[in-house]
């Protein structure tokens, strides 16, 4: 019998430590002596700080300092940029000058003894202004669309421009056409552990316990900021309570510590408020859309455009793949599509779950939608008739597409043949029922990621990779990655991650972690064991000894010769005989060559069903079934989680979610979890995730395209095309709340 | 958060006398914790109220009896308040969460402060908080603010369920103070904010909630809570109404009805009652009195919606009470 790990599911390795609370977040690490900062921000929207009262907070009892741009250091904020910052423009630099770009930009940092003292020192430091009212709002007659500089770039991943064929002539002659507006709100991550950042100087070496979802890159900005070599520079992160992206960059609270930790001469503990998650730790970036489909009276497309902007700040150009999806879903000889930016007096957006992708497919999607209204075409049938035999945009094959069959599965559980097309046509009791459907996608990403399996004395392995596990299971996912390479039953694996001095791995998120510190533990996995063979074989005492390397083989933790079925040798007995632990490290990256040759790309098929009170506009949402394409299933049970989990995020952004600015001074007026709404329980119905077989030999070692992002891909629009089938009334602005329905 | 000091009061009297003195009363503490986390409120000396014996429920004659100290949980789940008077149960679980129907008290409940936003944002100018400072809300984000009762200084809406139910049923009020003891209606609690938008209530200095007493009556069959919300649970209502009907002889002898979400305090609807009184019980009936419910209403930039949700929200509380066995 030979143990299978990859495909099981096992429950969370780290569960019980979760539980019982011996997991450790970045502000558990409480260090001895340490002191505490409170960041003070900005409460002008726009202008210049014209002074601030520091000597009076610093005669408080219990503040050790105040400091702001007047008595803080230069910084030396050397150049640093990983793939995960904006290529064009300069990171904020946090009390370098006396410009206030936005609403709560840190301006000071107090620090104190206790928590109480340094909170009593922030809320008493007088900051005075001279304001200007800021830009905040993509639909203010000030804010202007720039093209995106590194979008205009040749070969850029994200394009700012593209076109095949000739998209508007072919609109302007099609016989059906839809040509619509979508405005989806700002939004922000809002996990639950805000960002924490412990900080501890030793000599000119800094440990940083600190909240992120990119420990290396953390490690590498934050040596920049202070001119250090990174070597210098550990950051630890075993734990993450929820990222969604926030975690990704590291943000001026991480300095800040960082800073205050070496002005005061101590390690600092600095903690965001709630409120404070709503400043300077990003933001899915608002955005506006226009999608225009023309078709066939037999419901094949003619031409598509999808014109996009999206805001960002004013100092960095945040870009993400908003109009990416539309040139390879379906199949249209024309085609454009057009990405802008419109720089705001704001914080820069940043990645948030599905970034771009969840933007840009609720606009296709919906407008695809529309089009099958138009038509008078099942919504299913339509995008069968445009289902695309290759990536039309790159001209190449995908390495595997299942949408159609993702969305056969969906709709047979689903019970999509009960639904009677006419809007407002099905009803239940005094309630009006609505059913849509959405694809989704999300591109199989595969960045390069090393890690390292070191065999112990008792027979078991350890794994260390400079990983993250924001919640999708990475702890344990990867213990049943390295359990199915080696042999071993996962009990014996103990995986590793968040330190910058385990073997650097890319950002978390993208949906890439899987395929890419699995497919290095997979090949770190296969490096020790060569390693351990090429000791068993050199050793007299062993059972293979002379044996060549192709001449031996492992099962389940042994080794032996082929066809040899003696016990053989185990790793205890190698690592006894080596007389010392076996370690191998390994690292990987997708072989350029294939990646040349297909495109990859998850797809899913999302559907939904919602009930309306047609009197006071209440919208519930009753289920969600998605269908899924992502490759091998690692582990069905966290698998499922995930989906489960982004339907909610998705749910969110249809319905709650919406970081409202006031337009006079740019402040999130909703900065508050009780204000800024997301499901609870009580929002929260059946939901149901499938996966479709898939054997992708193409997109990695381990046949995994990534599941994080998909998740969430597709349900807004999946819930706003239920809307439109309940009501007959298109809800183009997300969140679709009752006001919007009302008179429906 | 502000340093403070908390007492603990023994007996009636001693709380009366540390309030009577500057000391502030803390129950549950679900909206004074909450704001003083937030330095909106920041009292110097708390008076915890919690061991004196205004708990429970229990009823005198037709009427319940509510103590001021009773959990807003304990209220809901209580057999007597769910026989004698749904409506007051339903009301309480529409409420909060949870955890904040756990710990939040009845008296409490009814004093709680408002959820504008620019009130707990202590850089936002208001004159709740700071009187003569402005309002921010009027020209700002306001689409959870009040059309009724609002003046040019303070749109902030009410934020309690419960009381609106107590106001439609005409709950009465006991408290205590320096000056003795006086009860008065429930409705009579609440000030309007016209220039004094601080004041948002008619206790003297130093008075105590004691109890609630929610009269019976003939309505307590058909009475219904409904609240319009964004989301299931744990969110304010956009707006709710409290209704309930005495029926007889196929028409509506009279009925009862409040509102919450659109006004600067739990609305009572008079107007609205008295174009049921006499009439058969349907739609129609329903809507023509719904209709007056926004007579006077001044909708903001934001909440529109507001003027137009009310009279249905009142129709479908209505139907919901008619269909009561």
């Amino acid at each position: 019998m030979t143990l299978h790990a990859i495909g099981r599911p096992l429950p969370r390795v780290d569960g019980p430590a979760k539980v019982t609370g011996s997991a450790r977040y970045a502000a558990d690490f409480n260090q001895s002596g340490q002191a505490y900062a409170v960041i003070v921000n900005a409460t002008v929207g726009l202008g210049r700080i014209t002074s601030i009262d520091s000597a009076r907070v610093e005669r408080m009892p219990g503040i050790v300092a105040v400091i702001t741009h007047r008595n803080a250091p230069r910084l030396a904020y050397g150049p640093h940029k990983s793939y995960i910052d904006p290529a064009i423009g300069e990171r904020l630099h946090v009390l370098q000058d006396e410009q206030v770009r936005f609403h709560g930009q840190p301006v000071a940092v107090v620090v104190a003894e206790t928590l109480d003292a340094a909170e009593a020192g922030a809320a008493a430091l007088a900051v005075t202004y001279a304001p200007e009212r800021p830009v905040v709002d993509p639909s203010d007659p000030k804010a202007e669309q720039i093209v995106p500089e590194a979008a205009a770039q040749p070969d850029a991943r994200i394009p700012a421009d593209t076109s095949r064929g000739a998209a508007d002539n072919a609109l302007a002659n099609a016989p059906v056409k839809v040509d619509q507006t979508y405005d989806i709100a700002r939004e922000n991550h809002n996990p639950m552990e805000p960002h924490a950042t412990v900080a501890a100087w030793n000599g000119d070496r800094l440990t940083l316990w600190s909240k992120s979802q990119f420990i290396v890159n953390e490690q590498a900005e934050i040596a920049a900021v202070f001119g250090l070599p990174p070597e210098n520079v550990q950051v630890i992160c075993p734990f993450i309570g929820g990222g969604f992206g926030t975690g990704l960059r590291t943000w001026p609270h991480v300095t800040l510590a960082a800073l205050a930790a070496r002005q005061v001469g101590r390690p600092v503990k600095l903690v965001l408020t709630r409120k404070q998650m709503f400043f300077t730790t990003g933001h899915r970036p608002r955005t506006v859309q226009r999608v225009a489909i023309g078709a066939g009276r037999d419901g094949r497309l003619t031409g598509l455009v999808h014109e996009g902007a999206g805001e960002t700040s004013r100092y960095e150009q945040f870009i993400e793949a908003l109009t990416s999806v539309t040139g390879f879903m379906y199949s249209c000889p024309n085609l454009r599509t057009k990405y802008r930016l419109i720089p705001l007096d704001i914080g820069t957006p940043n990645h948030m779950r599905g970034p771009g992708e969840a933007s840009g497919v609720f606009a296709l999607e919906c407008a695809m939608d529309e089009l099958s209204y138009a038509l008078g075409i099942d919504p299913i049938e339509l995008r069968r008739r445009n289902e695309p035999e290759i990536d039309d945009a790159e001209t190449r094959p995908f390495s595997s597409r299942s949408l159609m069959a993702c969305f056969d599965l969906a709709a047979e559980r689903f019970a999509w043949s009960r639904r009677t097309p006419e809007p407002r046509s099905m009803r239940d009791g005094r309630l009006l029922i609505g059913m849509g459907a959405a694809s989704a996608s999300y591109p199989a990403f595969h960045a390069p990621a090393s890690a390292r399996v070191r065999l112990l004395a008792d027979g078991t392995a350890e794994v260390e990779a400079a990983a993250s596990d924001m919640g999708p299971g990475t702890y344990t996912s990867m213990t049943q990655v390295a359990a199915e390479f080696l042999g071993l039953p996962p009990e014996q694996i103990r995986f590793r991650l968040g330190r910058s001095d385990y073997p650097p791995t890319p950002s978390h998120g993208g949906s890439w972690t899987m395929a890419s510190v699995g497919s290095a533990i997979r090949a770190a996995c296969l490096a020790v064991q060569e390693e351990a063979a090429r000791h068993a074989i050199a050793d007299q005492r062993s059972s293979v000894f002379g044996a060549v390397l192709d001449g031996v083989e492992w099962n389940e933790g042994h080794l032996r010769r082929r066809g040899d079925t003696s016990p053989g040798q185990s790793y205890r007995d190698i690592v006894a005989s080596a007389g010392r632990p076996i370690e191998a490290d390994a690292s990987t990256q997708r072989d350029p060559e294939v990646a040349a040759r297909y495109s990859m790309h998850s797809f899913g098929a999302v559907f939904a069903e919602i009930a309306i009170d047609p009197d006071v506009g209440t919208i519930s949402v009753r289920r969600i079934v998605g269908a899924y394409g992502i490759g091998r299933v690692i582990n069905p049970r966290l698998a499922r989680s995930q989906c489960t989990g982004g339907m909610i995020g998705g749910m969110g952004m249809a319905l709650m979610e919406r970081t409202a600015l006031d337009p006079r001074d740019g402040r999130p007026v909703n900065a508050h979890m009780a204000d800024y709404l997301m499901p609870v329980n009580l929002d929260t119905p059946l939901l149901e995730a499938h996966f479709v077989d898939e054997d992708d030999p193409y997109v990695n070692p381990l046949g995994v395209k990534g599941l994080g992002e998909i998740a969430l891909v597709g349900t807004a629009p999946a819930i706003a095309n239920a809307i439109f089938h309940a009501t007959g009334k298109r809800v183009r602005t997300l969140p679709i709340r009752i006001e919007d329905v009302l008179t429906a | 958060m502000i340093p403070f000091t908390l007492e603990k009061a023994r007996t009636e009297q001693d709380a009366i006398r540390a309030a009577a003195t500057g000391g502030r009363y803390i129950a549950g503490g679900t909206t004074l914790v909450d704001l003083m986390r937030e330095e909106v409120e920041r009292p110097e000396r708390l008076i915890d109220i919690n061991a004196l014996p205004l708990g429970g429920v229990r009823v005198e004659g037709s009427d319940l009896v509510i103590g001021a100290l009773a959990r807003m949980a304990e209220v809901a789940a209580h057999p007597d308040v769910q026989r004698l008077q749904p409506l007051i149960a339903e009301s309480l679980i529409e409420g909060a969460s949870p955890q904040l129907r756990n710990m939040a008290s009845m008296g409490g409940n009814l004093l709680q402060r408002v959820r504008c936003p620019y009130f707990r944002m202590l850089d936002a100018a208001c004159n709740k908080r700071d009187p003569g400072t402005g309002c921010s809300a009027i020209d700002g984000l306001n689409a959870g603010h009040a059309i009724l009762g609002t003046s040019e200084h303070c749109v902030a809406t009410h934020p309690s369920d419960v009381a609106v139910a107590l106001v439609a049923l005409d709950a009465t009020m006991r408290v205590r103070g320096p000056q003795g003891e006086r009860r008065f209606p429930v409705e009579e609690l609440f000030r309007l904010p016209g220039d004094t938008p601080h004041l948002e209530h008619t206790l003297l200095p130093g008075e105590l909630i004691l109890d609630i007493r929610v009269p019976g009556g003939p309505y307590a069959g058909r009475a219904r809570y409904l609240k319009v919300r964004d989301r299931a649970s744990y969110e304010f209502a956009l707006v709710s109404a409290a209704v309930a009907l005495d029926l007889g002889g196929g028409v509506i002898r009279s009925a009862r009805i409040a509102a919450g979400g659109v006004g600067t305090r739990p609305w009572r609807l008079r107007a609205c009652e008295e174009r049921l009184a006499g009439q058969p019980p349907g739609r129609k009936a329903f809507e023509a009195a719904a209709e007056v419910a926004v007579q006077g209403a001044r909708p903001l930039q934001h909440n529109h919606y507001k003027a137009e949700l009310l009279p249905r929200t009142i129709v479908r509380a209505l139907e919901m009470a008619g269909e009561v066995a």
